[in-house]
């Protein structure tokens, strides 16, 4: 998908109308709280690099992101 | 290893303004933050975005200097003697040595837990709108923004400008204590003129007062919210719900480096020195007091830091008069105790390690739920189960031990060589 430059990874996957990020210990579908890093609930997989904190990302060209 | 006179931690407004300050000086300087810009929260997205003037301004000064500026790196460790931080990078591992540290570590929000809170569409206030400045795409969307103080309206106005569909701000605090709040911006002329205007654009937005959200609801992703005012409940439905209940000063690095702490902030004299040496603290880590303290501590901290005490002790008299701002909406926003019979018995307090409010009902410190049901032991490490059990239980986080962020095994590996290659070289 094309985002314009600057969007972080998180608002991309909101963009692309994924809601669930991760799923909790419990089973729990959870997408960003804090929006600036400090809740980790906007952990993703980026290129094969797991606990990604999304929402501090800039997305770059060719970036693979999974969502679980 | 990376030597500077003056570490910086933060690149907000405190910080931005101490490295102004140091850098006016001729000291070297490194300003380390964990976002990918400067500005900090509050002028996220750097100085094209920035309608207040103010902000361009500061944006572009601290652009201007020449200075070292680590963006997108996490400090995981710190020692106060020699000062010394452990930082990790995108690229990998570094440690910084500095003769003295500026602590401008900002704050986060108070998320407090209420049913439904965790579904995917329930964000911060702040969070909210950092999400849409980085890309969220909000035109359209119906928002609720819920919770306490002045931000919930900046906030509102913010996605509004944007094409959101703001459905109501919900506010906690009563229309008393609001309208005390407003005599008081009487005096000082600034503040008021920027509270008019807010209230210009927020015209079409119910803006309720003694109201918030009791309940959200949705499968899979918020669908709508349950508002509760005056013993009445109602259901609104929305796309996202923006609900934050103030601010919680970031406080761990000035814990871990062992600052002594007045309650959750830390404690500062009026150079912005804390209890130890050669470290200074600026901003809402000392006390949540908006923008005009927090640029006014950093440049006192900037100075002191460089040893120009008369210029430091200059400011002393618009310190204060920010101060009073900030006292004054603090009492105006203070949290009703009602909102701590929001949580039911099976709501998520600790959202990393999902422990039940129930089972914190049954420990009696912060110290005892780490042991016994992991509250606080997940990635965020208490940062926001924290400052909710602190409202809730009135429990304080009572250490920090590194690493304060999670590291990757090789940063910390890094720190054991070198500490190993000095240990072996005595």
């Amino acid at each position: 998908m094309r985002v314009p430059a600057g969007t972080s990874v998180a608002s991309a996957v909101f963009a692309a109308g994924l809601t669930q990020f991760r799923t909790s210990v419990s089973g729990e579908p959870r997408a960003p709280l804090c929006g600036m890093g400090i809740c980790f609930e906007c952990r993703v997989t980026i290129d094969n690099q797991p606990h990604c904190r999304s929402c501090q990302i800039p997305v770059q060209p060719g970036m693979r992101i999974s969502t679980t | 290893m990376t030597g500077t006179d003056v570490g910086i931690l933060g690149a907000g407004p405190a910080g931005m303004a101490a490295a102004i300050r140091a850098h006016e000086a001729g000291a070297r300087i490194i300003v380390m933050d964990d976002n990918p810009g400067a500005g900090g929260q509050i002028w996220r997205g750097g100085e094209r975005t920035q309608t207040s003037s103010q902000a361009r301004q500061w944006l572009r000064r601290f652009q201007g200097i020449e200075q070292f500026t680590l963006a997108n790196c996490r400090v995981v460790s710190a020692e106060a003697n020699p000062l010394k931080l452990l930082v990790e990078t995108g690229a990998g591992a570094e440690e910084i040595v500095a003769r003295s540290l500026i602590l401008a570590t900002g704050a986060r929000e108070i998320f407090l837990p209420f049913p439904g809170w965790t579904l995917p569409g329930v964000m911060g206030v702040g969070g909210l709108q950092a999400m849409a400045k980085s890309g969220l795409p909000i035109e359209g969307k119906t928002i609720v923004v819920a919770g306490s103080g002045p931000l919930l309206l900046a906030v509102a106005a913010y996605l509004k400008g944007h094409g959101a569909e703001v459905k109501l701000i919900a506010e906690q605090a009563p229309r008393s204590a609001l309208t005390r709040f407003g005599v008081k911006l009487l005096r000082t002329p600034g503040k008021l003129a920027q509270a008019a205007s807010l209230q210009l654009s927020l015209l079409g937005i119910p803006y309720l007062q003694s109201c918030w959200i009791e309940r959200a609801e949705g499968d899979g992703h918020l669908e709508a919210v349950v508002m509760r005012r005056d013993g009445k409940t109602w259901t609104v439905a929305c796309d996202y719900a923006a609900v934050a209940y103030g601010l919680y000063p970031n406080a761990e690095m000035a814990a871990l480096l062992g600052c002594r702490m007045s309650g959750a902030v830390v404690a500062v004299d009026e150079l912005q020195r804390t209890s130890i040496e050669n470290i200074y603290c600026a901003g809402e880590c000392t006390g949540i007091g908006g923008v005009d303290l927090s640029i006014v501590e950093g440049e006192i901290a900037g100075y002191a830091a460089t040893g120009n005490l008369h210029r430091a002790r200059k400011l002393s008299g618009r310190r204060k008069r920010a101060q009073a701002f900030a006292d004054a909406l603090n009492t105006a926003f203070a949290l009703r105790a009602e909102l701590k019979q929001l949580p039911r018995a099976d709501t998520f307090v600790c959202r990393c390690e999902d422990v039940t409010f129930a089972r914190l009902q049954s420990v009696r410190s912060f110290r005892v739920a780490k042991l016994h049901t992991r509250c606080g032991m997940g990635p965020c490490q208490g940062r926001v189960c924290g400052p909710a059990a602190d409202f809730l239980f009135g429990w304080r986080t009572e250490s920090v031990r590194p690493p304060v962020f999670p590291a990757r095994l090789g940063t910390l590996i890094t720190k054991q060589s070198e500490e190993e290659e000095i240990t072996a070289s005595q």
